[in-house]
């Protein structure tokens, strides 16, 4: 059994977390914090220099032709750098939609451009509140144009283009939705930027108005896509979640060592000695929970479904516990602008609705299973 | 990342899986499938007569103490064949209870600190399961604080005399040596006044009495010592050197890679599957959904822990301390699942062994159980404080009893 990652990829995540540590600093990361940018374009700029935003991505389309676990390691590396810029809606969302049903034109358009760093990707699914499910998709595709409004978009103000989820029958069935991809330069749209919890990722309103459209994969297959691009998310997104985590849990190690109350290091007291234990279980079963996906991932195995809903819960529940302990652990300065905690904490709870709700892949893990011991 | 053995693991697991298939005692096989939580009981046969019969014949064929030198009883393998031979070994691997303190933390320390004659004489014995050994530690007044412990040894002549009592040993009843750590030097700090004995458990003086549990079971003993006599020659390590000495069985005890800790999990997923409630399946109640994907990803984090940690004895490294969690996560989740199969049940859920209506009180004795799970090998409060002190690197505790001699700590009842 070799349950683990190569050396090469561990030397990968070394590379990416001396980068990130050089190029991400907390510092950099408040410039986007405070609205001062929509988002890092240095830091984009030097991931595909690194060729970390093509690391899946094919040769023939300009990538490094790497893998999927290559990308887990650089995924978790963001995740602990808190890393201000949109890759995970560019690269486990837009790129994999288009590794998945994409054109070879439509390949060929975009995944070159995404991995020089020269285009920025979204997913538009969502419509007001609800989580992922055909029925809540009521944005009209006809004619080859597009009509409604999506919202929260993850990045949609700075993304150029978008793959959106479109209603094309209504059946009552999955095969009602199917799938578009948008140049958001091209007109069409009107774009909001929305505020929310984590200001380091932006959220956005689009409006499509007549808006000109090419299909994604064949029609009435959106959602059976979707539900594979989502899957595949999950496993990506837990390993930003477990470098979240561990990060999270080790500025409150550090915080607990350092501060002196009652004369003492407050790390020797039980009462946060135990709460910082109880965090590195949360995240130890995450880790554990994330690499059985990340397996399934690189092998397109038939256990992806389940793999990716458990890490996906695994995960959301690690980085919301060790953020919001790791405030605990800091007492009142944790709880003001000036530290670092509160990133990892709005970070943590934006991640847990970004992908649907926690709620949401607890159904999705149970249909799973059931599926699984039906069989 | 694959789940494959190496070639040479492949050829061992074979040979394990041929072995197990022409010697297994496969009319226990049913009985032994459905006892997967608490401890194993088998309608016609007594639990360490048949324990014995599989180990002896498993030391006949080499496959006893695998890890252990081959001139002490053992095969001389590796760690990731230790753990591919429980894989094979399966459901057999229950009748092994009997002998796994003797296994995992008696040998061990007999190995690290006994001298030659005392291995060639007891370790072969005892990886056979001819003789059974107990491990003599916890006392009423030293359980987490093993080190306060009372039971006094003094010396006469070339003998010790042993007073005092002993709590929770597994397996004292049957067993036939005892390792046991006693107080030589009261008059010194606690940690440097232990010395560390084995014994014949027949010895004059010794009595087994057997302590009913909270779940109404009797697993345990409490063992009095009332002017035994053991040689000097029976002493491991040097007079005042228990602490260090204990300290070898204890790792031990934390070491159990690969061993399936149960969690409750697929019980209660099934349970759920089956149960109708008032509204339809439990399993399609949102409730239900959402504590059972919790509880499904604690066990599933669980098993691919420890997938991790083989993967790191297949590859000869030493496994991480990720391994710690285990007992940690899965004692509070068997009672907590326990617990809500119970609120599931309604009014019924307090009927046990008869009834029907909770398939015969199988969670009612998860409930009653569980509390244990939480307490025996450390309780969660130690092992917290382990990850915190030996993974996290945070500091100890502050010990108000750390430098004073043992007999002027203040205690109840001295």
């Amino acid at each position: 059994m070799n349950f683990d990652f190569s050396d090469d990829q561990k030397q990968l995540r070394d590379q990416a977390r001396k980068f990130l540590s050089e190029k991400c600093s907390p510092k950099a990361v408040r410039v986007v914090l405070d609205g001062k940018a929509p988002y890092d374009k240095e830091l984009w700029k030097g991931l595909a220099e690194m060729g970390f935003l093509g690391v899946a991505i094919p040769e023939e389309f300009g990538g490094a032709g790497a893998g999927h676990l290559e990308l887990c390691v650089i995924a978790e590396e963001m995740g602990r750098a808190n890393a201000p810029v949109p890759f995970s809606s560019t690269v486990y969302l837009a790129a994999e939609a288009l590794l998945i049903a994409g054109s070879d034109a439509q390949k060929k358009k975009w995944l070159p451009a995404i991995a020089a760093g020269e285009a920025i990707g979204t997913l538009a699914l969502f419509e007001g509140k609800g989580n992922p499910s055909p029925k809540n998709v009521k944005l009209a595709a006809s004619n080859g144009v597009l009509n409604g409004v999506k919202k929260p978009v993850a990045d949609g103000a700075i993304a150029d283009f978008a793959v959106v989820a479109a209603r094309t029958g209504s059946s009552g069935r999955d095969s009602d939705i199917s799938l578009f991809i948008v140049d958001l330069k091209a007109g069409g749209v009107e774009v909001k930027n929305l505020t929310n919890l984590d200001p380091t990722r932006g959220q956005a309103e689009i409006t499509f108005k007549d808006c000109k459209a090419e299909p994604l994969g064949a029609a009435g297959e959106g959602w059976g896509i979707l539900t594979e691009v989502l899957d595949r998310a999950a496993v990506l997104c837990a390993f930003e979640q477990v470098g979240g985590s561990d990060r999270a849990l080790e500025m409150g190690r550090d915080y607990a060592l350092d501060r002196i109350a009652f004369g003492r290091q407050i790390g020797s007291f039980q009462a946060v000695k135990h709460m910082l234990a109880d965090m590195y279980v949360s995240a130890t079963l995450a880790r554990s929970n994330s690499y059985y996906g990340a397996w399934a991932l690189s092998t397109n195995a038939a256990e992806l479904p389940e793999a990716a809903a458990a890490a996906r819960i695994s995960a959301t529940q690690a980085f919301q516990h060790c953020a919001k302990n790791n405030i605990q652990v800091h007492g009142g300065m944790g709880f003001t602008w000036e530290f670092d905690c509160h990133m990892y904490y709005r970070r943590a709870n934006a991640m847990a609705l970004g992908l649907g709700s926690l709620s949401y892949w607890e159904d999705q893990l149970i249909d799973r299973m059931r599926k699984k011991n039906a069989a | 990342m694959n789940f494959d053995d190496t070639p040479q693991e492949a050829a061992f697991r074979e040979t394990a899986r041929k072995w197990i298939d022409a010697n297994a005692p496969k009319e226990l096989e049913a009985e032994l499938s459905t006892s997967s939580l608490g401890r194993i009981r088998l309608a016609r046969h007594d639990m360490v007569e048949v324990g014995k019969a599989w180990q002896k014949k498993k030391a006949d064929g080499g496959w006893a103490c695998l890890n252990w030198p081959k001139e002490y009883g053992g095969r001389g393998s590796t760690p990731i064949e230790k753990v591919i031979w429980q894989q094979e070994e399966g459901v057999y691997g229950k009748l092994t209870q009997p002998f796994q303190i003797g296994e995992g933390m008696c040998g061990p320390t007999v190995m690290a600190w006994g001298s030659e004659e005392h291995k060639r004489r007891y370790l072969p014995k005892l990886a056979s399961g001819e003789e059974i050994w107990c491990q003599l530690f916890s006392e009423p007044a030293g359980g987490s604080d093993v080190a306060g412990l009372r039971t006094r040894a003094e010396k006469q002549g070339d003998n010790w005399i042993i007073n005092g009592q002993k709590i929770w040993t597994s397996g004292a009843h049957y067993s036939d040596y005892g390792l046991l750590i006693t107080r030589t030097d009261p008059n010194v700090p606690k940690h440097k006044g232990l010395t560390m004995f084995f014994l014949d458990m027949k010895s004059p003086g010794v009595e087994v009495r057997p302590i009913r549990q909270a779940n109404g079971m009797q697993e345990f003993n409490e063992v009095y010592f009332t002017d035994v006599v053991i040689p000097d020659s029976q002493r491991l390590g040097a007079v005042g050197e228990g602490w260090s000495v204990s300290l070898t069985t204890l790792m031990n005890e934390r070491m159990s890679i690969g061993a399936r800790l149960a969690t409750g999990v697929p019980e209660m997923f099934d349970y759920c599957s089956n149960l109708m409630l008032e509204d339809g399946l439990a399993i399609d109640d949102p409730a239900v959904r959402s504590r059972l994907a919790s509880w499904a990803v604690k066990s599933s984090g669980l098993k691919y822990t420890s997938y991790r940690a083989i993967s790191a004895l297949s590859k000869g490294e030493r496994p991480g301390p990720e391994n710690s969690i285990g007992k940690l996560v899965s004692g509070t989740m068997l009672q907590d699942i326990a617990a809500y199969a119970m609120d599931l049940q309604g009014a019924a859920g307090v009927l046990t062994a008869d009834a029907e209506e909770t398939t015969h009180g199988q969670f009612q004795q998860m409930l009653l159980s569980s509390p244990g799970m939480r307490i025996a090998g450390g309780t969660d409060e130690i092992l917290r404080n382990i990850i915190a002190e030996r993974v996290l690197g945070l500091p100890g505790d502050i010990r108000v009893d750390k430098d004073v001699p043992y007999n002027k700590i203040p205690t109840k009842g001295r």
